[in-house]
C-alpha cells in the first residue's frame, strides 16, 4: 500500500488550485513531497494585512495517516516572508500545535484544514510574544517537529 | 528537552475535546470511590474468606508464586500487612496476592530460609504471561457468564483489577458493557465491513463503486484500506493497542477488540498482541518488565511501594541482570529507593564540584610526580618514589588492615572548629565528598576490573591453546571478575548509603562490615591484577578470596536489610 498519498494530494490539489478560503493561496506545488503555502491575517493589528506568511508542508509517503511536517519558513530576498509572532510559534518557524503530532492528527485533516486552523491560531491571538525559552529551543533543537514532545496541551493561549 | 510551551490546541478540535474530559473526569471520580469502598469490603472479608486461586497458571512452581506475599518476612509487624494504613494514598489492592497471601503456609515451612535482603520473585516468559491472562480471563468470564472474548475486553478496560470490574458489573451490567464498548448494541450490530456506492473516504478521496467501508457507532466511516493503514500506523509506529482511538476527527471513540480483529492485518495480530500483553504487566502493580535492552521477561514480585523504606527488592532476570524492583533501576542494595534517587539527583547537581575527584590522575603524596589509575585496586605504588599509598585517602597503605585504620568511615571533626557558618558548609562538603569518593571510585573500579577480566580473557584464550589448559580450569578468573563486580556495586551503594545515615550504636557495625568487605575486595583486585603467567598459581588462593567477599557481602547486606525491616536505621533525612 506504499504511496497512499499520491491520490490524495493530487485531489486536494486540483480542490486547492480551484477556490480557497481568503487570506490562503497556493505558492507552489512543484511534487507530491513538498508544498509552499501564503497566509494573511484578516482581522488582527499584531499582524498587518499585507503581510503574508510562508508555511512549508512536507509529506511523507503515509500521509495522510501520518500528519505532514508544517513549519514556517523565514524569506530573506524578494517576495520577503517573515516568521509570525505568536506563544506558540518558535522563531525557527517551529509551530506547537497539537493537530500537527501524532495523538492529536486525524487524517481527515488536510492542508487547506490546517492552514485555517493556523490561520484562526494567528487571528485570535492577543500576544506579541515567543514562546517561552525560544532563544535556547532555537539554538539547541535539532529534532524534527514530529519528534519534539511538548509538553503542555494548553486550549487557552 | 528545554522547552515547557503549552500547546495549543486546533480550533476545530477543541469544543469536542472538552465536551469529552468533563465526563471522563467524573468517571475517575466514581472508580476511586468504588476502589475506596473495595479496600474495606477486602478488609474485612479477607481473614474470613481465603479464597483458593486455580493453581493452573502455567508455572513450574506454584507455591513460590503463591507465597510470596505471605512469607514477605517483614518481621513481626509485617503480620498485619493486610491491614491497609487509614491514610494510604495509593490505592495499591492487588487481590491475587492478597487471596495467595492468606494461605499455603506448609510451602513456607519447608522452604529454605531466606535472607534478610532477599526477596521473592518470579520470572516469566511472554508465554507465561499470556497463560496468566488466559487463567484470569477463564476465571472472570466464569463469574460473570460473558464469553471470554467480553471478558478480555472487560479486564482491559479496567486495567485488570478483576475486583472493580465484578463490582461494577454486579452494580450495573448494561452500563459497564456500554463503557466497555460491549453494549447491546454491538452484540446486536457486530461490526462488520459495508460495501457503499457513490460513497468518498473522506482519507483516500476514493469513491469508486463497490468501495469496502467501515465505521463503529459513532459513524465515522472511512474505506477499509484506509482503516487498516491507520492500524498499522498506530500498532507499528506508536506502539498503541489496548486503547486505539477512532480515525475521525477529534472522536474520542477507543476502538474495540471486535473492530480490531476486523481490521487489523494478518501481518500484524502477532505484534498487536504483544502490545496487548504489555499493557497487562503495566496494568498490574506486582508485574514489571526486565529494564535490559531487548529483554523479553517480566518479573513478579509481591513488594508494594509501601514497604520500600524498609526493603530493597533486588530481582534477578533470567538474562542474568539484576534490577530493583521498586525502581527498576540497576540492583543499588543495600541503599533504599528513596535515597537513591536523592543521592543520584544530589550527585547530579554537584556534579562540577565532584568532578574533579573522580579524575584517574592523582598526585602521589609523597613525591608529588602524576600518577595514573589503570586498574580496580586501591594500593597505590609509586613508581618514583616506590611510595605505597591508598588512592582513596592517599593514606599509607601499610596503615590499611590495622584494626585503628579507618578510610570508609568520615571523621566529624570536633564541635569547636565548625563553629561559624563557613566552616559548616565546608564540612558538610568534605563530607559529601568522602562518601561520594568513594562511591564514585567503586563505579570507575568495577569498570577497570572488567578491562582487566577481558584482557586476561584473551590472554586465558591464548594460554589455553599453547599450554593445554581447558576452558573450566580458567572459570575461577571468570568468578573472580563477577564477584568484583557485584561487591563493588554493594560498596558504591554503601556509601550513598552511610552518607544519609545518621550516627547510632549500629552505624559502628555498619561500618566495620563495610571495612571489611572493602579490605575483601581490595585483595582480590589486587591478586586479579596479577601479570596473568602468575594466575594460574594463584588460582586455589584466588576461589578462596572470591569466596570470601561473596560471604562478606552476604553480611553485610544481611545485616542491613534487618535493620532496614526492623526499622533501627536512623536517617538525617526523611525517608519520603
Ligand atoms: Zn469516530
Ligand atoms: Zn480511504
Ligand atoms: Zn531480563
Ligand atoms: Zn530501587
Ligand atoms: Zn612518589
Ligand atoms: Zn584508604
Amino acid at each position: 500500500m506504499a504511496g497512499m498519498s499520491g491520490k490524495r494530494l493530487q485531489k486536494e490539489l486540483a480542490k486547492i488550485q480551484g477556490v480557497l478560503p481568503p487570506g490562503i493561496t497556493l505558492v507552489s506545488a512543484p511534487d507530491l513531497q513538498t508544498w509552499h503555502m501564503d497566509l494573511r491575517i484578516l482581522d488582527n493589528p499584531l499582524y498587518p494585512p499585507h503581510d503574508h506568511y510562508r508555511l512549508k508542508f512536507s509529506f511523507s509517503k503515509n500521509y495522510p495517516i501520518e500528519a505532514p511536517e508544517v513549519v514556517f519558513l523565514r524569506l530573506t530576498t524578494d517576495p520577503r516572508r517573515d516568521i509570525p509572532i505568536h506563544p506558540h510559534i518558535y522563531s525557527n518557524g517551529i509551530i506547537c500545535l497539537d493537530l500537527l503530532d501524532a495523538q492529536g492528527w486525524s487524517p481527515v485533516h488536510n492542508v487547506e484544514s490546517i492552514c485555517i486552523s493556523i490561520q484562526s491560531m494567528l487571528a485570535s491571538n492577543t500576544k506579541d510574544e515567543r514562546p517561552p525559552g525560544d532563544a535556547e529551543f532555537v539554538r539547541s533543537n535539532r529534532a524534527r517537529p514530529r519528534d519534539i514532545n511538548f509538553l503542555y496541551h494548553d486550549p487557552s493561549v | 528537552m528545554p522547552i515547557a510551551t503549552r500547546k495549543r490546541k486546533a480550533d476545530s478540535t477543541t469544543a469536542s475535546a472538552d465536551a469529552t474530559s468533563e465526563p471522563q473526569r467524573k468517571l475517575t471520580k466514581v472508580s476511586k470511590a468504588l476502589q475506596k469502598d473495595s479496600i474495606s469490603q477486602e478488609q474485612a472479608a479477607l481473614p474470613a474468606t481465603p479464597q483458593t486461586l486455580t493453581s493452573d497458571k502455567g508455572m513450574d512452581s506454584d507455591d513460590d508464586f503463591n507465597s510470596v506475599a505471605s512469607s514477605m518476612d517483614l518481621g513481626e509487624e509485617m503480620s498485619s500487612s493486610v491491614d491497609f494504613g487509614a491514610g494510604e494514598s495509593d490505592v495499591d489492592i492487588d487481590d491475587d496476592y492478597q487471596d495467595d497471601g492468606a494461605f499455603d503456609a506448609t510451602a513456607k515451612d519447608l522452604a529454605p530460609k531466606r535472607k534478610h535482603f532477599e526477596v521473592e520473585f518470579k520470572v516469566y516468559s511472554p508465554q507465561d504471561i499470556q497463560s496468566q491472562q488466559d487463567t484470569q480471563i477463564a476465571e472472570v468470564a466464569n463469574l460473570l457468564e460473558q464469553p471470554s472474548e467480553a471478558t478480555a475486553i472487560l479486564l482491559r478496560h479496567t486495567r485488570w483489577n478483576k475486583e472493580r470490574l465484578i463490582e461494577q458489573y454486579m452494580d450495573n451490567q448494561e452500563q459497564m458493557l456500554d463503557k466497555a464498548g460491549l453494549g447491546q448494541e454491538i452484540n446486536q450490530n457486530p461490526p462488520r465491513v459495508v460495501v457503499k456506492n457513490g460513497f468518498t473516504c473522506d482519507i483516500c478521496c476514493e469513491d469508486g463503486p463497490g468501495l469496502e467501508t467501515f465505521a463503529m457507532n459513532c459513524n465515522h466511516r472511512f474505506c477499509t484500506d484506509c482503516y487498516r493503514q491507520y492500524l498499522t500506523q498506530k500498532i507499528k509506529d506508536e506502539g498503541e493497542a489496548a486503547r486505539i482511538k477512532c480515525p475521525g476527527d477529534g472522536c474520542r471513540k477507543i476502538i474495540d477488540a471486535k473492530s480490531l480483529d476486523l481490521l487489523v492485518p494478518n501481518e500484524l495480530t502477532d505484534r498487536y498482541h504483544q502490545l496487548l500483553m504489555r499493557t497487562y504487566v503495566d496494568d498490574k502493580e506486582s508485574l514489571k518488565w526486565c529494564p535490559a535492552p531487548n529483554c523479553v521477561y517480566a518479573v513478579e514480585c509481591g513488594v508494594k511501594k509501601r514497604d520500600l523504606n524498609k526493603i530493597v527488592p533486588t530481582v534477578h532476570c533470567e538474562c542474568k541482570q539484576s534490577f530493583c524492583f521498586g525502581c527498576t533501576l540497576p540492583d543499588h542494595q543495600p541503599c533504599p529507593c528513596v535515597l537513591v534517587k536523592r543521592w543520584i539527583k544530589k550527585c547530579e547537581d554537584d556534579s562540577e564540584t565532584a568532578n574533579w575527584i573522580s579524575a584517574n590522575t592523582k598526585e602521589c603524596p609523597k613525591c608529588n610526580s602524576t600518577i595514573e589509575k589503570n586498574g580496580g585496586c586501591n594500593h597505590m605504588t609509586c613508581r618514583k618514589c616506590k611510595n605505597e599509598f591508598c588512592w582513596m585517602c592517599m593514606g599509607l597503605w601499610s596503615e590499611h588492615g590495622t584494626s585503628w585504620y579507618n578510610c570508609n568511615r568520615f571523621e566529624e571533626r570536633s564541635g569547636t572548629d565548625a563553629r561559624d557558618a563557613q566552616a559548616k558548609s565546608r564540612q558538610s562538603l568534605e563530607r559529601y565528598l568522602h562518601y561520594y569518593n568513594r562511591y564514585a571510585n567503586h563505579e570507575q573500579s568495577a569498570r577497570l576490573d572488567k578491562d582487566i577480566f577481558h584482557k586476561t580473557e584473551r590472554k586465558m584464550t591464548l594460554l589455553q591453546s599453547t599450554s593445554g589448559m581447558s576452558w573450566i580450569e580458567v572459570q575461577f578468573m571468570e568468578a573472580a571478575s563477577q564477584a568484583l563486580q557485584q561487591c563493588r556495586q554493594t560498596l558504591k551503594w554503601t556509601y550513598a548509603f552511610a552518607y544519609y545515615l545518621a550516627r547510632n550504636n549500629q552505624t559502628e557495625i555498619f561500618e566495620d562490615n563495610q571495612k571489611d568487605l572493602e579490605m575483601a575486595v581490595e585483595n582480590l583486585s589486587e591478586m586479579f591484577e596479577k601479570p596473568t603467567d602468575q594466575l594460574a598459581g594463584l588460582k586455589v588462593e584466588m576461589m578462596d578470596k572470591t569466596t570470601y567477599c561473596m560471604r562478606r557481602r552476604v553480611i553485610l547486606l544481611d545485616d542491613t536489610a534487618k535493620n532496614l525491616k526492623e526499622e533501627t536505621w536512623k536517617f538525617n533525612v526523611e525517608l519520603r
